[in-house]
């Protein structure tokens, strides 16, 4: 790629800080807005803030939520790569909820990073260019002539230089140019390397804060005692012991629920436990047993209306000389974030601030703003480090909640959850069942493709998901099924189950057309790419590249003695993973001995977070596909702590090996794609040993394959 | 409610408390140290590890008033500076993605590398696995602790 010159939709705003310096902010006029003038006014929103310090400190604003993903360390290494300073030199702020200036203040759908990677970078290197702009003015030279590296302006042929520091205040007097010329990757050294987490130093030393630590002066912590089963409404309680448990200020009841609030955590959440409210339901609730019934018997016909239909299914299947049949159960899970629910508000009068671990602050105040009868613009919304969120956190109930609280007590409180009330709260992965059928022709070529599946969700499916656009006759058929029980996204939501159903099934045609299971899809990518059918979200070329990436890196096809492999690929969030796990016998177990990954993610920002953020999905959905389950009796949660719902811990988490496709693509999203393809990766390599199909999870109750122990008896 | 004087971080606290209250809350809520965290309540998570008397306990499931004399560390008193062997490596190795349970990794590990400095593999699984990290940063803790137990040279 060679530097390229950008035609701005942007323009900056200057000004010199209280302490000297200059501020440079950039406003992107998104290219629908009507109002392109060039009036600050007009501009609504900003993408980027860069302040320069005259010691040559930079500061950079981090508007988007941090919650874990790494987003508050990659971000600003995109806005300093252009801006070309020292990292050492840059200081990081994280941004309160600000849509006048920032657009997308979300940590959701992976796409922080793609979304602004273009807006960054322009902010960076317009800053740049006005920097090279002071010093030519200064030095009477022509900004050509000039060359920046490490928060200094040089001058070859004088041999002159001179630092940011010295020149923000002729800087943010000078002209904002035009148009500005990005790098060249070639020439990128911050983008691409390996930058430590900007926060851990702080979060090592337990100086970092979370949501959950907000304390400020008379503020009350306040617990939620919530309907314990879904569909329960609230009929009566007495909360006259409750009131004499010391600390204790005040009981307040709202929407079905009771709050008791008190000077701390502890005797809040001990004095709620003498509160036993009456609860009540109409006698409907359903437990696990009922919607497996009730999923299966949805099933047995078809909707009146297909998410997807390329060909005619049903001569497909009739055509096929040999056809294929499988059911996939998904249950229900939690998303469990290590820092249980929490949030502070502080409702007064003519204003309320809002701070917390939250992963769309703006959405959040819009909801209170309509709820509440609250104009937004009296609304504040900061954003707290988040101890995890897996889509949790996309929610709002529990900053609802807060503000209801503060309102009835009339206080600024932090609402904590206890992890059973985090666990049992519901917005779960959402329980589903998928039917598929397929047939392939008498050269092993699959033809068919039925996907048929119920769900407590909208969209049990991603209809145009590979194999769509490879397939002659395909379909898609998904139900919704009503349920009190709340459902939500969770960490690549759909993707993540509907990748071991799919990769799975695929798995077992390609086993039963006697094909390599690598060859077999790269048969599939090369008739999506020779003769494409419908729409098709993905390029074949890019998909079968990580594909033969990752079994290059396993040596697929011929492992060591007694180790049995299975691949699995799946894109979502623009990124393409494929992955080989592998498995052998150890005393009479199956044990994954390690998963080998290659990822197609475009341009790598932060090699280590890029890592980090890969590992961590491959053994999150390893975990969740051995151990997560979260059943119901009669609307009530059957698990709703660590004792009873098991996650993965350390003695079960496998060695991986990752790999990135180099190349000068733009990034894609990377907290949530190498999640998907794990669990089948797992379960076609359990096949490959043993014959058995995995067709559930989590795979612990498979107990002929995985001898592992129900519950845990640790520490 | 009954009062306690406890020793924390070499630092003198003086709380009046229920006495079943566990330490933990003590610790947040009364001693205003907020880096040891809460996770689960019932000693599954490990978030809330810190040293008594030099050994790792879960803070969540022991009562103020069994504490007595013994000497209460937290993350915030590990090392003056932050610069543990342990935490110099968590910081090589560039462990946390969240964060939340990163404090109670190191406690823990802290503990254990007292009577094992030089653990192996499977040592490190065993005695790290009451420690949960929900965003799967298993690999990476392991490598730091091997870092840390060799004298912070990989």
């Amino acid at each position: 790629m060679s530097t390229s010159t950008i035609n701005r939709r942007h323009f900056l705003k200057i000004g010199i800080t209280a302490g000297g310096g200059l501020i440079l902010g950039m406003e992107y006029l998104a290219s629908c807005s009507p109002s392109g003038s060039n009036a600050p006014a007009a501009m609504q929103t900003l993408n980027a803030f860069i302040k320069i310090g005259t010691d040559g400190l930079v500061t950079i604003m981090a508007p988007n939520p941090e919650i874990g993903q790494g987003v508050k360390t990659s971000l600003p290494m995109i806005v300093a790569e252009e801006l070309d300073v020292d990292w050492k030199n840059v200081i990081i702020e994280q941004a309160a909820l600000d849509t006048d200036k920032y657009t997308r203040q979300v940590a959701g759908g992976s796409g922080s990073v793609r979304s602004s990677w273009d807006p960054f970078r322009q902010a960076g290197a317009t800053g740049r260019q006005m920097l090279v702009n002071a010093a030519a003015d200064k030095w009477k030279v022509d900004p050509n002539t000039c060359t920046t590296e490490a928060g200094m302006v040089h001058h070859k042929d004088s041999g002159k230089k001179i630092s940011y520091g010295d020149l923000v205040e002729k800087a943010a007097t000078m002209p904002v140019p035009k148009d500005v010329k990005l790098k060249d990757p070639k020439s990128f050294k911050i983008i691409g390397t390996r930058i430590g987490n900007y926060d851990t130093k702080a979060i090592i030393t337990g100086k970092q804060k979370y949501g959950i630590d907000t304390k400020r002066e008379g503020m009350l912590y306040a617990t939620i005692i919530r309907p314990p089963a879904f569909g329960q409404t609230l009929e009566s309680f007495n909360q006259d012991a409750a009131r004499k448990y010391q600390g204790i200020k005040d009981v307040v009841s709202f929407d079905n629920k009771i709050a008791v609030l008190g000077r701390s955590t502890w005797e809040v959440m001990q004095a709620a436990r003498s509160i036993k409210p009456v609860w009540k339901d109409d006698g409907t609730l359903e437990s696990t047993a009922d919607y497996k019934a009730n999923f299966n018997k949805t099933l047995e016909q078809l909707p009146k209306e297909s998410k997807r239909k390329d060909g005619n299914i049903k001569k497909g299947l009739a055509a096929g000389t040999k056809t294929f049949e499988a059911t996939f159960e998904c249950p229900f899970i939690p998303h469990n974030p290590m820092e249980p629910m929490n949030f502070f508000a502080d409702v007064k009068a003519d204003s309320v601030e809002l701070y917390g671990p939250i992963q769309l602050p703006d959405k959040a105040r819009n909801t209170i703003a309509e709820k509440f009868k609250i104009p937004k613009e009296k609304i504040k919304v900061g954003m707290t480090r988040m101890g995890g969120g897996f889509g949790r956190r996309l929610m709002t109930d529990f900053v609802e909640e807060a503000v209801a609280v503060s309102q009835l007590a009339k206080a600024p409180v932090n609402v904590i959850w206890k992890r059973e009330d985090d666990m049992g709260g519901g917005f779960y992965r959402p329980m589903a069942l998928y039917k598929y059928k397929a047939a392939t022709d008498s050269n092993g070529k699959l033809i068919a493709w039925h996907h048929h599946s119920v769900g407590v969700t909208g969209n049990t499916a991603r209809e145009d998901n590979f194999p769509a656009g490879a397939v002659p006759n395909l379909q898609v058929d998904t139900h919704e099924y009503k349920s009190p029980v709340t459902t939500g996204p969770w960490r690549a939501p759909i993707h993540n189950y509907i990748a071991f159903a799919e990769e799975s099934f695929l798995d077992e045609i390609a086993h039963g057309v006697g094909k390599d299971p690598v060859a077999f899809r790269l048969e599939l990518l090369e008739q999506a790419k020779a003769q494409p059918v419908g729409k098709m979200d993905y390029d074949p070329d890019r998909y079968a590249g990580v594909i033969k990436k990752v079994a290059q890196m396993a040596n697929w096809g011929q492992p060591k003695p007694g180790v049995f492999q299975g691949i699995s690929a799946h894109f979502s969030f623009q990124t393409y993973v494929a992955q080989v796990a592998e498995v052998s016998n150890v005393n009479g177990q199956w044990k994954i001995n390690k998963i080998y990954c290659a990822v197609d993610c475009g341009t790598i920002i932060n090699r280590s977070g890029a890592e980090n953020q890969v590992e961590g999905a491959m053994i999150d959905g390893l975990g969740h596909a051995m151990f997560g389950e979260l059943t119901l009796t009669k609307g009530k949660p059957d698990q709703t702590n660590y004792d009873r719902y098991r996650l993965i811990r350390m003695r079960e988490a496998p060695p991986v090996e990752i790999a990135f496709i180099e190349n000068n693509e733009k990034p894609t999203g990377l907290g949530e794609p190498a999640l998907p393809p794990v669990a089948a990766a797992i379960g076609n390599a359990i096949f490959a040993a043993t014959g058995h199909r995995l067709r559930s999870q989590p795979f612990m109750n498979s107990e002929a394959v995985f001898s592992v122990q129900k519950q845990q008896s640790e520490v | 409610m009954a009062v306690f004087n406890l020793t924390i971080n070499n630092t003198d606290y003086k709380v009046d408390v229920d006495p079943q209250m566990p330490l933990l809350w003590v610790i947040r809520d009364f001693a205003g140290l907020t880096g040891t965290k809460f996770g689960c309540g019932i000693a599954q998570c490990g978030a809330c590890t810190v040293h008594l008397n030099g050994d790792a306990v879960r803070s969540c499931s022991v009562p103020v008033s069994s504490i007595g004399q013994q000497k209460i560390v937290t993350i915030e008193g590990l090392s003056e500076k932050g610069d543990h062997p342990l935490q110099k490596a968590w910081e090589e190795v560039d462990v946390p993605q969240c964060g939340y349970c990163q404090a109670g990794q190191i406690m823990s590990a802290a503990a254990f590398l007292k009577d094992k400095p030089h653990p192996t593999d499977q040592e490190i699984d065993n005695l790290m696995s009451g420690n949960i990290c929900r965003c799967g940063t298993y690999n990476r803790i392991k490598k730091a602790i091997h870092l840390a137990a060799q004298g912070g040279k990989s």
